[in-house]
């Protein structure tokens, strides 16, 4: 059946204008589910009124005006005439009436980004109101991606929203000295985005792929936005070397290649390029960062592409700075793999086997990494036994085939990608 | 908060069970699985079930008893195995869920258990 005609026109307005319009009409009325709903009525609408009437000369000011008149309708019902929403929702009236409204229309897609990674709310909703609020993915779709229970995601982000309205939560830019702390807190959101479901260290599940898309396409979005943080341009990086590899990580039988089997020639270098030359906007800015520190980890990797090896010393040392800025599960993993690799086994083997047991215990990477350490220091019972323990911890069946084939192999280098949890 | 997850396999996944050539890789995944969650310390309970031709299926309709022997013909995901497990929040038991062998070849169903009734209740 083909869509009515109309529809491709409106699908690719709100596509390409849905953030930029709910993050306006969030600014202006001071409510993100308020300005979302207004928003959806205004596409139903669309959808009955332009294949009739014809698509609009510009859809995108169709539709902003189709969601104002919504908003108003509703503030007529609350009986706050007058007040400075209203006037403002007047005041851009005019400039949306030229040829190509989207152009008169600030972007503040970057504000709201920064109100959905809010102080006020939990960290763990930071990327899935980004995910709704800019994108305009559906919960289900979410939730999925979360491995969390549609209705709890519902739920989650009404109260969310609803947190955002009832504290009063502006949608302006923050002043400059609050403003590097909060924009932190989107780059760690979209970061999760990225990598949730997936333990990018070690033999990594592929994430869902089309949430990875739309995070990446938050991380480029930030760094085009605020092109003098230093650190949105290093998560860009970062996410961009990953995707980089993504062509190279199932084999065509749907096998799963780590990292150091991984044949360079399928990895997109162009990608890899951009990466590159994103890592490089961001060492001329001089504000080191963890994400730099990750994203220059992954070009050293890269260099294997084209020079035929792993510089280890040197991630390694890169690891220990990424320890020293930013503790963690993750970087103290790749620090012990690294250190493993350049050919300081015992020190690595005391490394990891020094994390917390707690915090350790379903943490999959772990496993993995503490498997091929102990392979490679002469205990091979026990190796086996964690590298079992790493199968049972997978959600991904290529990589539980992938770990327990590796029980009936002698020691292999695992990889180890990326730190895996965000915190 | 105890939360059962009931393992069911399509199936194929049941007929890899019980082909020989299969086996061994059908059963070392569970085991990886099985001694995960119970290092974790989570598990309170549970069993692993004989494969459901070995069942027999009972229905009471109109004072008129049906015995079939297996499971009934409609039947394409078949319980394998449950395990009650107590963890901090739904959310970890999903993820359990999801590393079980036969969230990818059949379904896990994650259900909250019931609080048990305080005796003369």
């Amino acid at each position: 059946m083909s869509p009515p005609p109309g529809w491709p026109e409106a699908e690719r307005a709100a596509r390409g204008a849905y953030g930029r319009l709910v993050a306006h009409l969030a600014w202006q009325w001071h409510d993100l589910a308020a300005a979302e709903d207004a928003l959806s009525d205004a596409l139903l609408s669309a959808l009955t009124h332009w294949p009739r009437d014809g698509v609009p000369s510009s859809p995108e000011g169709w539709l902003m005006t189709a969601a104002r008149r919504v908003l108003l309708q509703q503030h007529r019902h609350r009986r706050l005439e007058q007040s400075p929403e209203v006037l403002a929702l007047f005041d851009d009236a005019a400039s949306l009436q030229g040829p190509d409204p989207m152009q008169a229309l600030p972007d503040r897609r970057l504000q709201l980004m920064l109100a959905c990674a809010h102080p006020l709310l939990p960290a763990r909703d930071h990327a899935p109101l980004m995910l709704q609020a800019v994108l305009g993915l559906d919960a289900k779709d979410i939730a999925r991606a979360f491995l969390v229970s549609p209705a709890a995601m519902a739920q989650r982000l009404v109260r969310a929203k609803a947190r955002i309205r009832e504290a009063g939560v502006d949608f302006d830019t923050p002043d400059a000295d609050e403003l590097p702390a909060r924009l932190s807190a989107v780059l760690e959101g979209i970061y999760g985005a990225y990598t949730i479901g997936s333990d990018l260290a070690a033999p990594a599940p592929e994430a869902d792929a089309a949430l990875r898309d739309e995070a990446l396409f938050l991380a480029a979005l930030v760094a085009h936005l605020q092109p003098t943080d230093a650190e949105a341009q290093g998560l860009l990086a970062l996410l961009l070397h990953a995707q980089a590899r993504r062509p190279a990580q199932f084999s065509a039988a749907g096998d799963f290649v780590p990292l150091l089997q991984q044949d360079t020639q399928l990895w997109d270098h162009a990608l890899m390029q951009q990466a590159e030359d994103t890592l490089w906007r961001a060492a001329a800015l001089r504000s080191a960062g963890p994400f730099q520190i990750e994203a220059a980890i992954q070009s050293a990797h890269a260099q294997r592409a084209w020079t035929g090896h792993t510089p280890w010393p040197q991630i390694a040392q890169l690891y220990a700075a990424l320890v020293a800025q930013h503790d963690g599960l993750g970087p103290r993993i790749g620090q012990a793999v690294a250190l493993c690799e350049a050919g300081q086994e015992h020190e690595a083997l005391a490394l990891i086997e020094s994390l917390p047991a707690a915090t350790v215990a379903t943490h999959q990477p772990y496993w993995t990494a503490l498997a091929h350490l102990l392979a490679k220091a002469g205990h091979p019972a026990r190796a086996d036994a964690a590298l079992q323990r790493a199968a049972g911890l997978t959600a991904d069946e290529r990589v539980r085939r992938f770990l327990l084939q590796g029980r009936r192999r002698p020691a292999d280098p695992q990889i180890h990608d990326m730190r895996s949890d965000p915190q | 908060m105890e939360v059962m997850l009931a393992f069911f396999e399509d199936t194929a996944e049941v007929a890899r069970r019980e082909n020989p050539a299969t086996a061994a890789d059908h059963h070392g995944a569970w085991q990886a699985y099985v001694g995960a969650i119970a290092a974790s310390g989570c598990v309170r309970g549970g069993r692993g079930l004989q494969p459901p031709r070995q069942g027999v299926s009972v229905r009471v309709a109109g004072g008129q008893r049906q015995v079939q022997d297996g499971p009934y013909a409609d039947t394409r995901e078949h319980l394998g195995g449950y395990f009650v497990i107590d963890v901090p929040s739904l959310e970890d038991a999903l993820e359990w869920a999801a590393r079980a062998p036969c969230s990818s070849a059949g379904h896990v169903e994650v259900r909250p258990v019931l609080p048990p009734q305080a005796p003369g209740a």
